[in-house]
């Protein structure tokens, strides 16, 4: 994938140097990245699964490092599973998974597999186009924790949904456009070979009888398609003209009615043109595009999906000295929870007991765990990484600050303000320039005759409004989106590729964006008369009882078989703890000099960047951790610096730290330090100077800088939240594609534009010479559907050439070229 | 060319019978999932692995939702 290392069998990112880990796969050795990925391939390919690597087409999920604490326990508890799942005939019970890491059909696959592997388990289907399973087992032989833990094992972490209101929701909206879609495709088809004899016929001469019934047939096939295909784009129109806009689906249907209105009008008469085979043609591409585009929408979640993954539906009440396991639902405020080490947190609450340390990323998207005393707020969604709290609830459910957000983005998501926006510009000028050139005609006509000027008018309408807009537009944008989808971006909001074309600027979260999110050791300082590798060992030792982000950077270079006794976690300060026979501290250099305060003061090494390992006798050695730019970083800015996009980092980290990234990738401007609010006023100053910014970023702390911005692109594995708000998702997590984005986005537009071009000037050069007469009715005929595929077919240029991307795990592997 | 005034009503007719079978298939779940079950013919080994636990019941009978 890169030119950085061999790539990890697993998960397909690439290795940091001197990391040797191999996973033993069908009697080969694989590199591996992490002991987590090392013990899910080896999990995958024991259980005789290993074709799940040659089937699939997107690189599975980066395993967690640490083994989690189990947190399936509670769905061991039958009288729990029975209130969470429905029940089935013959005593059996149900229950709707999300999968979070299910990216392909292989991974279905494999899910489906794993799965059927277990006794108990009666029946499963895994649907990868809603990431979610259903899962139907016997309550007397297999209990669902079991069912829950095999899927983690295999790398896909499930999250139970009680009720899924939103994934019954998105099944049905999927259904009902393919039933659209298949009326206006049948319908297209029919009224196509209805027209194509009436066309004939104007030339050589056609039984009035038999032209009349075509026109007649013709009118009953267009009339569900116009009808039923066409109804979501009234509703669309009709919800804007309520609220006082004007949508993309006003032009749209006026279009629609005003051509098909005419055509009936002019059918039930007995002459006249008619026009039933445009619209058709033009409900079709239409609900097309909207097609794709719906089925992104589903790939990239929704905020149901989001909450979903984020907040457990079980808690540990305390009730009476008793803990029990709840439904997080049941709760009510003022209960008390307990919260072990390692779980999520089920309601929002303050501590009434315990002192810990708890990972507020989800929310804050700082990546170093808060330290939480008694009295400190706790909030739902967040993880216990310290010792177990216990927490008396303030809020629960829809009342959590998560929900909160929730519901802000959800309301965003609906209302679509900058999307909106976008779309006003293109139809008021379409239909600026449309309405003027029909009332002309009609003046026109007025004067000459009078008789004549409706059906002239109606006639420009008709011809103009279908072919420019259709064809020229929706073609393009279905193609283009096709061909992202393909290589592995999601396009979530298809107007967005019309702003991405005219970017100038790129703004960039540093954290999980510009590097990978993972702490990494970058240089050991021994300061003592101990051997790297040796430090290395020690501090592991140590480490690896921590749950601490940082803790990960030791655990995977490090691998010890050394264990520390005695161990003490200190929240926000490090680790104590005796590694073969000597009483050891690692952590901040302050607290690692502890055991010998005096030997170890005026190292100089600040708390930011530096952990040190501490003994008796001072300091031991000195750890430099930072976080890794992502391989393709430094490529893809200097792409989009060749496509004329400037780049810019925004970060809330420190100077010091967002320099040398800015220093490594390439990237000249950078402003440190800043909040949300602060980043989303950089992208205000931006688009007042009249810039068109493109912001990327992964987590929930960017939500409102993605907001902001006038396209969005969120990574595949950030923050489930920041996906909810962005027009373009990166479905494998890698920056490379998005330089791709941008040139596919500006084809796009040429495409548009050629295509407009050409329905226009084909319009005005025919339309006149058609209303004097200088047009034989065939030739029009030939003309008009030649103009159409020249239309089509200039549109699918930009899927054909798509071919596959870049990235590794995205062609089919062959077996060879996966070893 | 009288003729086609019989083809004609036939050939709606026959849309009409595709679109409705369309329309069920769709109804019934077959167009939910276009993708894995083209995964399911590459594995052999279903049937001896699901007769093998105790508790598996007949799960073709079990009707999805």
């Amino acid at each position: 994938m890169t030119p950085a290392g061999p790539a990890c069998f697993h998960c397909s990112e690439p290795i940091p140097a001197g990391i040797v880990i191999r996973a033993r796969i069908d009697g080969r050795d694989e590199p591996v990245c992490c002991h987590g990925c090392r013990a899910v391939a080896e999990f995958i390919a024991g259980a005789g699964l290993g074709d799940y690597y040659r089937y699939r087409d997107a690189a599975a999920a980066r395993a967690d490092e640490m083994p989690r604490p189990d947190r399936w326990s509670a769905y061991d508890r039958p009288e729990l599973v029975e209130r969470l799942s429905a029940a089935e005939p013959g005593g059996a019970r149900s229950m709707t998974v999300l999968l979070e890491g299910l990216r392909c059909s292989a991974c279905g696959w494999l899910a489906d597999k794993a799965l059927r592997q277990q006794r108990g388990l009666l029946d499963v289907s895994v649907n990868p186009a809603t990431a979610r399973a259903r899962l139907t087992w016997d309550p007397e032989v297999a209990r669902l924790g079991d069912l829950l833990r095999v899927l983690e094992h295999v790398g896909l972490r499930p999250h139970p949904l009680a009720g899924d209101a939103a994934g019954q929701l998105a099944i049905l909206e999927r259904r009902t456009a393919l039933k659209r879609l298949a009326v206006a495709g049948f319908g297209m088809m029919q009224v196509m070979m209805f027209a194509v004899p009436l066309y004939i016929g104007k030339s050589s001469g056609m039984d009035p009888g038999i032209r009349e019934l075509l026109r007649l047939v013709s009118m009953l096939v267009s009339v569900p398609v116009a009808l039923y295909a066409g109804w979501p784009f009234y509703e669309g129109a009709w919800q804007a003209l309520r609220a006082r806009g004007i949508s993309m689906d006003v032009p749209v249907s006026i279009g629609i009615v005003l051509a098909f209105a005419a055509s009936v009008w002019n059918a039930l008469r007995g002459h006249g043109e008619v026009y039933f085979d445009s619209v058709t043609m033009f409900v079709f591409f239409l609900a097309l595009g909207r097609y794709v585009e719906m089925i992104a929408r589903h790939r990239s979640g929704s905020v149901a999906d989001a909450l979903a993954r984020l907040a457990p539906v079980t808690a540990r009440r305390i009730r009476a000295g008793l803990v029990e396991d709840v439904q997080a639902a049941e709760l009510e405020p003022g209960d008390e929870i307990l919260v072990r080490t390692g779980e999520v947190l089920a309601a929002d609450g303050i501590v009434a007991e315990g002192t810990g340390r708890v990972d507020e990323s989800m929310l804050t998207g700082e990546s170093a765990a808060v330290a939480k005393e008694a009295g400190a707020r706790v909030h739902a969604g967040t993880q216990n990484l310290g010792a177990p709290l216990r927490v008396r609830v303030s809020a629960v459910a829809d009342r959590t600050v998560l929900a909160g957000i929730v519901a802000l983005l959800e309301r965003a998501q609906a209302e679509r303000p900058r999307l909106a926006r976008a779309a006003d510009r293109a139809a008021a000028w379409f239909l600026g320039r449309i309405l003027i050139g029909a009332a002309i005609v009609f003046a026109a006509w007025w004067f000459v005759d009078p008789s004549r000027a409706f059906s002239a008018t109606l006639a420009v309408l008709v011809v103009t409004c279908p072919c420019a807009l259709s064809l020229a537009m929706p073609a393009a944008i279905a193609a283009a989106t096709s061909s992202l989808a393909r290589r592995g971006v999601l396009v979530a909001h298809s107007d967005a590729l019309e702003t991405l074309a005219k970017a100038d600027h790129v703004l960039w979260d540093k954290t999980g964006t510009l590097t990978r999110g993972l702490v990494r050791i970058e240089e050991i300082r021994p300061l003592a008369a101990v051997p790297e590798p040796a430090c290395l060992e020690l501090a592991a030792a140590l480490e690896r009882m921590s749950e601490h982000p940082i803790a990960r950077a030791f655990i995977e270079p490090g691998a010890s078989t050394t264990d520390a006794t005695e161990v003490e976690v200190h929240a926000g300060l490090g680790v104590e703890g005796t590694v073969r026979g000597q009483r050891l501290r690692v952590g901040r250099p302050a607290f690692a000099g502890g055991l010998a305060p005096a030997q170890a003061a005026g190292h100089g090494f600040d708390g930011e960047s530096w952990v040190c390992l501490g003994d008796s006798n001072g300091l031991v050695a000195a750890f430099r951790l930072t976080d890794q730019l992502r391989a393709e970083a430094v490529e893809c800015v200097a792409e989009l610096h060749r496509l004329g996009l400037e780049s810019e980092i925004v970060s809330g980290d420190d100077e010091a730290a967002v320099a040398r990234i800015a220093a490594r990738s390439g990237i000249a401007r950078f402003a440190s330090r800043l909040e949300p609010d602060t980043k989303l006023a950089r992208v205000k100053d931006l688009q007042a100077t009249g810039a068109v910014v493109v912001a990327v970023g992964d987590g929930i702390n960017d939500a409102p800088l993605l907001r902001g911005a006038d396209v969005a692109i969120a990574m595949g594995r950030g923050s489930p939240l920041a996906q909810t708000s962005a027009d373009l998702i990166l479905v494998r997590d890698s920056l490379e594609e998005i330089p791709h984005a941008v040139a596919i986005a500006r084809r796009t537009q040429r495409i548009v534009r050629q295509n407009l071009a050409w329905a226009i000037a084909y319009n005005l050069a025919a339309l006149p010479l058609a209303a004097f007469g200088q047009v034989p009715p065939w030739l029009a005929a030939i003309g008009m559907s030649l103009s159409s595929v020249a239309v089509v077919l200039n549109a699918m240029r930009l899927s054909r050439d798509a071919g596959p991307g870049r990235g590794a795990g995205w062609t089919l592997r062959a077996p060879a070229e996966a070893a | 060319m009288s003729i086609v005034y019989l083809l004609i009503p036939l050939g709606l007719v026959l849309v009409g019978i595709g679109l409705w079978a369309f329309f069920w298939a769709v109804g019934s779940g077959q167009f939910d999932d276009l993708d894995s079950p083209g995964w399911s013919v590459l594995s052999d080994d279903e049937a001896t692995k699901r007769d093998a636990g105790p508790g598996s019941r007949t799960s073709d009978t079990e009707e999805r939702e």
